[in-house]
């Protein structure tokens, strides 16, 4: 999604997923106490139902239990005649709009050719994700459910305004987008002979420069970024992505010109 | 079940154990390096074995997998006749427990170090049966004072009536460390680092005991269990709500009576309606929530450790 355009109709169905990931606990209670009591999530002239997307999963506490499903939402996997009834079925989205955000937002932009994977979101026509952390797998924390919380609001706040004729002018936003994953350092039989150094702990989103250390091995050694590039790692140490082989993701900040947009209903 | 006394010979055999848990990373990492380079477990008058505790939960990077490992060395799970059916933790308690025990017998090793983290803002917690283990309290102290600037607090978990069920209770002596906090399934240089200084802390204390230094009585201040806390709870057992703001990341600092401590979905706060200040830890620990445990209450008291026998020193090399 490089640019914004004017909509030809209103916004009428959201859906908001948790429990994509059975042990990302935040929108998994979320989602369970909206399904008592959704009406902090209702707009007028708006449907939202908020959905756990992989029940096995949750009742389990993990991320998933043959597959990420947050990685099969492609035509492989769903078959063209699925996606195509998809599409024509629902819009889906979760969407936020930075500026009416009072806490940082930072944007990841998962546009590139390999790199790219099929979210469960990607069967909307305005997928988005909100990620919040740090907070541990099987943890909810109350400050993250509180952030989460906000986020959705000033999301749903969003689309409410944009229905009611809002316009929203161009603006012009800074993004991450993804370069290149980075593997940790193995020995050879494939296991990890180094972890995230001290100085990269905890420091998404902070400039990575040349010569900066990256990775600090079992022997005390410190490896750093090579190339005369210099990138903005995110997801490092995420637990969920050792066995996908990411340390972490390089991404490179570029800003993005959005034109207005304005429901086009008014 | 008797608690043998302090130690009056130098100790020969110990082992460090990682991986009790498959996915608290410190101590996976720390034993699946050392048993391929042991060399920094050696001292001049004992080597430490590495254990690497729980191998089938460490490959799927789980807690467990049939039941808790460090829940299963009771003497019910540890003598009771073997069955094909048995979860695969009870069969590997009675593994380790003919390697490092048997439990209560003169044959035990004389010493284990269990290494975990916890999702909890436990810090450097140092777990020990009781304040009569007159040897761990002594090594406890050791750590404490070499490393002021970690303010390690020691939790001594033993309930009158209750068997422990630890793997460290197989020893002789046993300690474990409890670093955090640290998410499941991450390693984090930092605690990596200070999980594997307080291990080489450890082992340097057992070698200046068995070199014949002398220990002096001592007071000291721990805590001790008094009780758990659930998370609210629905009717059908889901959560209602989560620890509270001011109380998450508080852990032994003191919770008065009407403070808060959990936040419910809907908005309000629970307040806690104890009668006497606790000291609550293991605060929204990940692997607590099947437990039924928010957060355990402890209360602190303070106590004397008597000295330690000074031994007369070893004749090196003794290996």
């Amino acid at each position: 999604m490089t640019s914004c355009h004017i909509a030809e109709e209103p916004i009428k169905k959201v859906a908001i997923f948790g429990g994509t990931h059975g042990n990302e606990l935040t929108g998994v209670f979320l989602v369970k106490h909206w399904l008592e009591n959704g009406a902090e999530i209702q707009r007028t002239g708006l449907e939202v139902k908020p959905f756990i997307a992989n029940p096995r999963a949750v009742k389990k506490c993990a991320r998933y239990i043959d597959c990420d499903l947050n990685r099969i939402f492609d035509l492989e996997n769903l078959g063209e005649q699925n996606i195509r009834f998809l599409h024509n079925k629902k819009d889906v989205f979760d969407f936020f709009q930075t500026s009416l955000a009072p806490l940082p937002c930072y944007i990841y932009l998962i546009e590139h050719p390999s790199l790219k994977y099929a979210t469960t979101r990607s069967i909307a026509k305005y997928p988005v994700g909100i990620e919040v952390g740090p907070q541990p797998q099987g943890v909810l924390r109350a400050d993250i459910l509180d952030q989460m919380r906000k986020m959705i609001k000033h999301a749903l706040d969003f689309i409410h305004h944009f229905n009611e004729g809002k316009e929203f002018p161009p603006c012009a936003i800074e993004v991450y987008k993804i370069i290149e994953k980075v593997d940790y350092p193995r020995d050879e039989n494939g296991e990890i002979a180094a972890v995230i150094h001290p100085n990269l702990q905890d420091q998404d989103w902070k400039p990575l420069h040349p010569g900066d250390p990256m990775f600090l091995t079992l022997d005390g050694k410190t490896m750093s970024l090579g190339g005369d590039c210099t990138v903005y790692p995110v997801f490092v140490n995420e637990a969920a992505y050792y066995e996908k082989k990411e340390a972490f993701a390089k991404t490179t900040k570029l800003t993005l010109n959005a034109k207005s947009i304005r429901c086009s209903v008014h | 079940m008797c608690s043998l006394p302090v130690p009056r010979e130098p100790l020969r055999r110990v082992a460090v154990t990682g991986g009790t848990h498959g996915n608290e990373m410190s101590g996976v990492y720390l034993a699946q390096h050392w048993l391929q380079a042991p060399a920094e477990l050696q001292r001049l008058s004992f080597s430490a074995v590495p254990v690497l505790a729980n191998p089938a939960a460490t490959a799927a990077c789980r807690r467990y997998v049939d039941h808790d490992l460090n829940r299963a060395f009771t003497s019910s799970f540890l003598n009771s006749r073997p069955t094909p059916d048995d979860p695969y933790e009870v069969t590997r308690a009675r593994e380790l427990n003919q390697l490092l025990g048997p439990k209560a017998s003169g044959r035990a090793f004389d010493f284990v170090l269990d290494l975990h983290n916890t999702t909890a803002n436990m810090g450097t917690c140092l777990i020990a049966k009781s304040s009569h283990e007159v040897f761990a309290m002594h090594l406890c102290r050791h750590l404490q004072l070499r490393y002021p600037e970690l303010s390690c607090q020691v939790f001594l978990y033993q309930r009158s009536g209750e068997e422990s069920y630890n793997l460290d209770s197989v020893a002789k002596n046993g300690l474990a460390l409890e670093l955090g906090p640290q998410p499941q399934g991450v390693l984090r240089a930092d605690i990596f680092s200070r999980m594997r200084t307080l291990v080489a802390t450890v082992l340097d204390f057992i070698e200046l005991f068995n070199q014949g230094t002398a220990f002096p009585a001592f007071e000291m201040e721990a805590y001790r269990p008094v009780g758990v806390v659930d998370f609210p709870r629905t009717d059908a057992g889901n959560l209602a709500g989560t620890v509270h703001p001011q109380l998450q990341d508080r852990d032994f600092q003191p919770l008065q009576p009407g403070a808060p401590i959990f936040q419910m979905f809907s908005g309000e706060d629970l307040l806690y309606d104890g009668e006497s200040t606790v000291y609550p830890v293991f605060i929204n620990e990940a692997a607590y929530y099947e437990k039924g445990i928010a957060f355990v209450q402890t209360e602190k008291f303070t106590f004397t450790v008597p000295a330690m026998p000074v031994l007369n020193p070893v004749p090196s090399p003794a290996f």
